[in-house]
């Protein structure tokens, strides 16, 4: 018989084995939805999983993919922590990438030290100022994050939709709906040679490190986190609630910005329509993997990073829909969610016992 | 230009059936959210809806078996979440994001073998009078069944709500779980209920834009309306009556962008796709400014959860 009792403490180990359990259940009902849809399940999972990773340049596309679901989850960290839902980081990143390939194109052909770092500061602006909307909104209008900031998606990718057909088309591009090639000055400088990997990765590892100090070792760190675990102390305490709603927006607004110009000066070089595989929606369940923890966002973006990388060798191999990825990502975010039910309860196993009457 | 009395009909017609996904889809999660439960997955079911509803009028040609099997696909994918918020007490935002991605990736895996296939002609009903009747022909005629179950539907909502004494349970249990289980009442098995009634109508509304709508399959072809039905819930302060102006105003919108596109207005098309979205926000804004207003139907608990030491 097995009895369930609510836990007033749980054992530390138990928040890192859980995301590790909730990846090994995907692993095996993605394996089960393999076998479904009739491919050979071990096959499949090795397509997805292990061939992505077996070479440099499927590491280098992995650091690729993870650095801007580190940046944007480490930005909706901030945000989490203090039950403020922005769900809108893929629009925060869309119009950072808009914003920064502005400016971008309009140092066309510059030649100066001065263009990335406006090109940077531009992107983490935008992305810090889109988010601002849906933060002001909800702190004057009382309206619902949630629903605001996602209706902003839609809006800046129709916004980057038409800046890419219309006015900042490239004038020799035969009509393609994308911009110039930046000019080289423009471009984040690649790592490895003969590889993709750029220094992004610095700035999503700097962002790590700034987190970690913002959250674990001052005030304001704490202070996010109160507000997060009980709105009425934080107020008891004298925290201003609304500058804190702003703040934690701008922080992963900016960080979300930065994302998207770490994109288009990085791999993509230039603005077109999909400048984001929706990078800004993933990045929530990296966040939640990472148990909104910097040190542990770092790895949760690796793992999801391989859900993309794995959806797109699959696709090759096997003809699966690219879509696939997300299957995989939602169910370790079900399941993630599913064994923080160990977290805050103790199952306890009594034996089988028989009826006494 | 000398306008066509009969044109306005159509695109009356035409408006009302554009509404009908977001009407199946809000009075659905306005039930799940009466009851306490804030389902985001909305998105997530309407697309397994489509997709199951496409492929099973595909291999059967049964009308029957496509629209019970999309309004089963969605249940089975809302059972996932009241298990989870319910059972296991996860969070209420963060599954229910998780079933709109999981639910757009499975639908894009089930349908692989299903995009480019034309759908099935779907039967209309008393297409005859469509023609005969000018003005009100078009509007009131030639819909589909599931058009006029839609404009039933929020009426119906609205007297179980009110007048009804499972209305009231559900209500109650929204409002306070804590004293509805103290009088007895199985808290659980009503979430359970309201959210596997919720997802089963937005199976409803996914079926009808891949059969009826837009009868084809395509990746993603919800298009964020689940989104904005999610939008529509709050912006009629969980009145059903509210939830059909509500969407008819959005179908007209959606309607009149694509009007304004075809007439060669000189707005980019962008701009217009994009007022929708806008219009959500605006309207937003507007309701929950008073916070009254919103606080008077707001069910109490929304999104809490709720355990009960055993």
């Amino acid at each position: 018989m097995i009895k369930i009792e609510k836990r007033n403490e749980a054992p530390n180990s138990i928040y890192f084995l859980t995301p590790v359990l909730a990846i090994f259940l995907t692993l095996i009902s993605g394996a089960l939805i393999f076998f479904i849809l009739g491919f050979k399940p071990l096959e499949a999972l090795k397509f997805f999983f292990i061939t992505p990773i077996s070479d440099l340049y499927g590491l280098s596309e992995l650091l690729i993919k993870a650095t801007p679901l580190c940046l944007i989850a480490i930005g909706l960290s901030f945000c989490f922590k203090s039950n403020n839902w922005n769900i809108g980081a893929e629009g925060q990143l869309t119009f950072g990438g808009i914003v920064g390939g502005g400016v971008a194109l309009l140092f066309y052909n510059h030649d100066g030290f001065y263009v990335l770092p406006s090109i940077i500061l531009a992107g983490a602006i935008g992305g810090m100022v889109f988010a601002m909307i849906p933060a002001i909104l909800k702190v004057y209008f009382n309206t619902n994050e949630i629903l605001v900031s996602l209706m902003l998606v839609y809006v800046s990718k129709l916004l980057l939709d038409y800046l890419v057909v219309g006015p900042w088309s490239n004038p020799e591009g035969f009509n393609f709906p994308e911009t110039r090639q930046f000019s080289e000055s423009a471009r984040l400088p690649i790592l490895i040679e003969g590889l993709r990997i750029h220094a992004g990765i610095f700035i999503a590892l700097i962002s790590v490190f700034l987190a970690w100090i913002v959250l674990y070792k001052t005030y304001l760190g704490f202070q996010i986190k109160v507000s997060g675990l009980s709105l009425k102390t934080a107020k008891y305490a004298g925290y201003k609630g609304k500058t804190m709603i702003l703040l934690v927006f701008m922080v992963s607004g900016a960080c979300a910005g930065l994302a998207g110009v770490g994109e288009i000066t990085g791999p993509i070089g230039q603005l077109h329509r999909m400048i984001s595989p929706d990078y800004g929606f993933t990045a929530i369940i990296v966040a939640f993997l990472g148990r909104l923890n910097p040190i542990g966002i770092v790895f949760a973006s690796l793992i999801v990073a391989l859900t993309y990388l794995g959806a797109e060798t699959a696709q090759i191999f096997l003809q699966v829909p690219k879509y696939t990825g997300q299957v995989f990502q939602g169910m370790i975010l079900f399941f993630l969610l599913a064994s923080d039910f160990l977290i805050f309860f103790k199952i306890k196993f009594l034996g089988f016992k028989k009826y006494e009457y | 230009m000398n306008i066509d009395i009969n044109f306005i009909g159509i695109l009356i017609g035409a408006i009302m059936a554009s509404s009908v996904p977001l009407i199946l889809a809000a009075s659905g999660e306005l039930i799940t959210e009466r009851s306490g439960v804030l389902n985001l997955g909305v998105e997530g079911m309407m697309i397994i809806g489509a997709i199951s509803g496409f492929a099973l009028m595909v291999i059967t040609d049964n009308l029957f078996f496509a629209i019970i099997g999309s309004m089963l696909s969605g249940l089975l994918l809302s059972f996932i979440f009241g298990f989870l918020t319910q059972s296991l007490i996860t969070n209420h935002v963060a599954t229910g994001l998780a079933l709109t991605i999981f639910g757009i990736g499975l639908s894009a895996m089930i349908g692989k073998d299903f995009v480019g296939i034309p759908g099935k002609e779907f039967p209309l009903l008393l297409v005859n009078l469509k023609e005969r009747i000018p003005f009100f022909g078009p509007i009131f005629f030639g819909h589909s069944v599931i058009f006029y179950f839609a404009f039933l539907l929020p009426f119906v909502t609205n007297y179980f709500l009110k007048k009804t004494k499972i209305g009231l349970i559900v209500r109650a249990v929204g409002d306070s779980p804590i004293s509805a289980s103290n009088q007895g009442i199985n808290v659980l098995l009503v979430r359970y209920c309201c959210i596997l009634y919720g997802g089963a109508m937005c199976g409803l509304a996914g079926a009808y834009l891949s059969l009826i709508y837009t009868p084809q399959w395509i990746e993603n072809m919800t298009a964020g309306r689940g989104w904005i039905a999610l939008a529509l819930v709050v912006f009629a302060t969980w009145s059903p009556i509210k939830v059909l102006i509500g969407a008819i105003v959005f179908g007209g919108i959606t309607i009149l962008q694509l009007h304004m596109q075809a007439m060669g207005i000189r707005i980019p098309v962008q701009f217009l796709s994009a007022l929708p979205y806008i219009m959500t926000i605006v309207v937003l804004v507007i309701i929950s400014r008073d916070s009254r207003k919103i606080k008077l139907n707001t069910p109490t608990s929304l999104g809490q959860m709720f355990y009960k030491e055993k």
